[in-house]
C-alpha cells in the first residue's frame, strides 16, 4: 500500500541519518566552542508574531487553535529568536549568542527539487555591531564549513543597502525604485537595463550590480558600502578572507537585512547552500533595538555539496 | 556543476528547434566551436565544447540547477517558468516572436460572442501560465500561441484578436555559476553583445 506524504516533505532513514548527524555534530562542536548557545523554539508560532518580523517570507501554513487564534510554521529561525531575545532576555547584556538546529517550513513549488519542510543549521549574534560583529560571524560560519569537511566553498558578499544608496546617489524618481528592486531581485538584468534606459538613468545602475569578483570590485563604487565592505575585508583571518567573492548585486530575498549580506556557494551545487546577514533594525520591531548578524545553512544542500565533492575526490 | 578540468570553462544549453540555427550563429561568431553540433542532429551532449541540446523549455530547468552554466532560450519560456532561479543577462534579439491570442475568424469575433452569451469559452495553449495571468488581467479567452509569421494561424482559420507579449532569445546563467565563473560569463556576454543587432525588441 501507498500512504502518501505531503509533498516538499520527506522521510530520512538511517543511513542519510548518520550522515546529517555527523554534518550537525561537527556543526555543533565549533559553536559550542564559540559560546553559541543552543536553543530550540515552538515550531509552531502565533502568525502575528512571525509576521511583525516583515521578512517578506510569509509563514506558508496555518492552524486555528481552540480559541481561533492564527498559528502558523516558522518560514525561519531568525524571528523565533529575535521574539525569543525581546521576550527572555530583555534586560541580558549584550552581545548575546545562540545557535539552532531546527526544521523550518515554506511554501515553495516541490517540483523544483526544493523542500517545504527543511532542516537548518545556524547561528544569531545579537547586540554585536558591523563590522566586528560581521566578521565574527563570518569566521565562525566558515569553521563551521570546514568542520563539515567542504572544501570548494566560497562566500559571496555584498551589501543589502547598496543598490538602494546608488539609486540614492542617482536620483532614481521613488516610482521607478521598486521595479528596479524586484528587477534586481529576480536577477533579471535585461529589464534593469530596460529601465534604467527608459528612464534615462545613470548606466551605473546596470554596470555595479553586476560586479563580482576580489576585492578590486569596490574600487567601482564610493561612500560608506564600500567602505563598510572593506572594513570586514581587512578584520577577516586570511582562512576566511580567501573564500570571499564580492558580489555587488546580491539580495537576499528576506526583507529583514540591512547591511552586509552573504551566500555560501559551493561548485558542486547550483544554489546556495545558506547564507545571513545584517538584520539592524529586527529586534526594534519586537522592543529590544539592537543590531544582529546571522546565517543560516541547509544541512540537506551541505550534504548534497560533500557528496559531490567526495565524488570529484 | 559541470567539471571543467581540461575541458571548456562553461556548459551551454542550446535550444533546438527555431532558435538552434540562430544560436549556433551566435556561438560560433563568439569562439565556439558547433561544427560537430550541426553535423550531428540526434547526439545531445557535445563535451568537447561544453554545449548540451535540449528543448528550449528544458533550458531553464538544466541552468537552475547547475547542469549548465548558461543557456539560450527564448523570453516566452522564461516568462511561462518565471519561478526558475536563473539570472537573465542578455537579450540576444533573434528568433522574435509575438504571444497572441487568437480565435476563429469572422466578425464579430465569433469567440467573444460565445463568451459574451454563455459566459464560458475554452482555451487552447502549452503556456497555461502566461494564459492565466493575462485573462486574469483582461478576461478574454481563446487561443494563446506563438506566432512569428502569422501563416500557421491564417492555414487554420485563426485570427490574432491581442498580442499578449513579444519575445527574444535570452542568455540565462546559473546563480552559483554566475558568481563563481564570473570571469568567463562577463567575457561571453561582452562578446554576445557585440554580435547583437542593432536596437533589440525588448520586453
Amino acid at each position: 500500500m501507498i500512504h502518501p506524504i505531503p509533498n516538499g516533505t520527506r522521510d530520512v532513514l538511517p543511513d542519510e541519518m548518520r550522515e546529517l548527524r555527523a554534518i550537525t555534530e561537527a556543526m555543533r562542536a565549533v559553536f559550542e566552542r564559540r559560546e553559541y548557545g543552543e536553543v530550540w523554539t515552538p515550531t509552531i508560532e502565533f502568525e502575528d508574531v512571525l509576521r511583525r518580523g516583515e521578512t517578506g517570507v510569509d509563514p506558508a501554513y496555518r492552524v486555528f487553535d481552540d480559541h481561533g487564534h492564527v498559528m502558523a510554521l516558522r518560514p525561519d529561525m531568525t524571528v523565533p529568536i529575535a521574539r525569543v531575545v525581546a521576550t527572555r532576555y530583555a534586560t541580558a547584556q549584550p552581545p548575546l549568542r545562540f545557535s539552532y538546529f531546527a526544521h523550518a517550513y515554506r511554501g515553495v513549488r516541490p517540483h523544483r527539487g526544493q523542500m517545504r519542510e527543511f532542516l537548518q543549521a545556524g547561528i544569531e549574534l545579537v547586540g554585536a555591531p558591523g563590522p566586528d560583529g560581521t566578521v565574527e560571524a563570518l569566521t565562525v560560519l566558515c569553521e563551521a564549513l570546514d568542520a563539515v569537511g567542504l572544501r570548494g566553498y566560497r562566500i559571496a558578499l555584498g551589501s543589502a543597502s547598496l543598490y538602494p544608496a546608488l539609486m540614492d546617489t542617482y536620483d532614481v524618481p521613488q516610482d521607478v525604485r521598486e521595479t528596479l528592486l524586484a528587477a534586481l531581485a529576480a536577477r533579471d538584468f535585461v529589464k534593469l537595463e530596460n529601465q534604467v534606459q527608459r528612464h534615462r538613468l545613470d548606466d551605473a545602475l546596470v554596470r555595479v550590480p553586476q560586479l563580482r569578483g576580489g576585492p578590486e570590485v569596490l574600487d567601482a563604487i564610493t561612500g560608506g558600502e564600500a567602505g563598510g565592505l572593506r572594513a570586514i575585508l581587512a578584520d577577516l583571518p586570511d582562512a576566511v578572507s580567501s573564500r570571499v567573492v564580492f558580489d555587488l548585486g546580491l539580495a537576499r530575498g528576506l526583507g529583514y537585512y540591512t547591511g552586509a549580506v552573504f551566500d555560501v556557494l559551493d561548485p558542486e551545487l547550483g544554489e546556495p547552500l545558506g547564507g545571513g546577514g545584517r538584520y539592524d533594525d529586527l529586534l526594534a520591531r519586537f522592543g529590544r533595538p539592537l543590531p544582529a548578524v546571522g546565517f543560516a545553512l541547509h544541512v540537506d544542500r551541505l550534504h548534497l555539496a560533500l557528496a559531490g565533492e567526495e565524488r570529484q575526490a | 556543476m559541470s567539471a571543467s578540468v581540461g575541458g571548456p570553462e562553461l556548459t551551454i544549453a542550446v535550444p533546438r528547434g527555431a532558435l538552434l540555427r540562430d544560436t549556433l550563429d551566435l556561438l560560433d561568431a563568439v569562439g565556439v566551436e558547433t561544427a560537430e553540433v550541426r553535423a550531428n542532429d540526434r547526439k545531445l551532449l557535445f563535451g568537447d565544447v561544453g554545449i548540451v541540446t535540449m528543448r528550449p523549455s528544458d533550458v531553464p530547468t538544466y541552468v537552475e540547477a547547475g547542469a549548465a552554466d548558461v543557456g539560450i532560450t527564448g523570453k516566452d519560456v522564461l516568462t511561462e517558468q518565471d519561478e526558475r532561479e536563473v539570472a537573465e543577462l542578455l537579450d540576444l534579439g533573434y528568433g522574435p516572436c509575438r504571444m497572441i491570442l487568437a480565435t476563429v475568424a469572422g466578425e464579430p469575433d465569433p469567440a467573444a460572442e460565445a463568451l459574451r452569451r454563455l459566459g464560458v469559452m475554452r482555451v487552447a495553449t502549452k503556456y497555461s501560465r502566461i494564459a492565466t495571468r493575462y485573462f486574469e488581467a483582461t478576461g478574454r479567452q481563446a487561443i494563446v500561441d506563438l506566432t512569428a509569421t502569422g501563416t500557421t494561424l491564417r492555414e487554420n482559420g485563426l485570427v490574432i484578436r491581442e498580442e499578449i507579449m513579444v519575445s527574444t532569445a535570452r542568455l540565462i546563467a546559473n546563480p552559483v555559476a554566475h558568481k563563481l565563473k564570473s570571469a568567463a560569463i562577463d567575457t561571453l556576454v561582452a562578446r554576445m553583445r557585440e554580435q547583437r543587432p542593432a536596437a533589440p525588441v525588448t520586453a
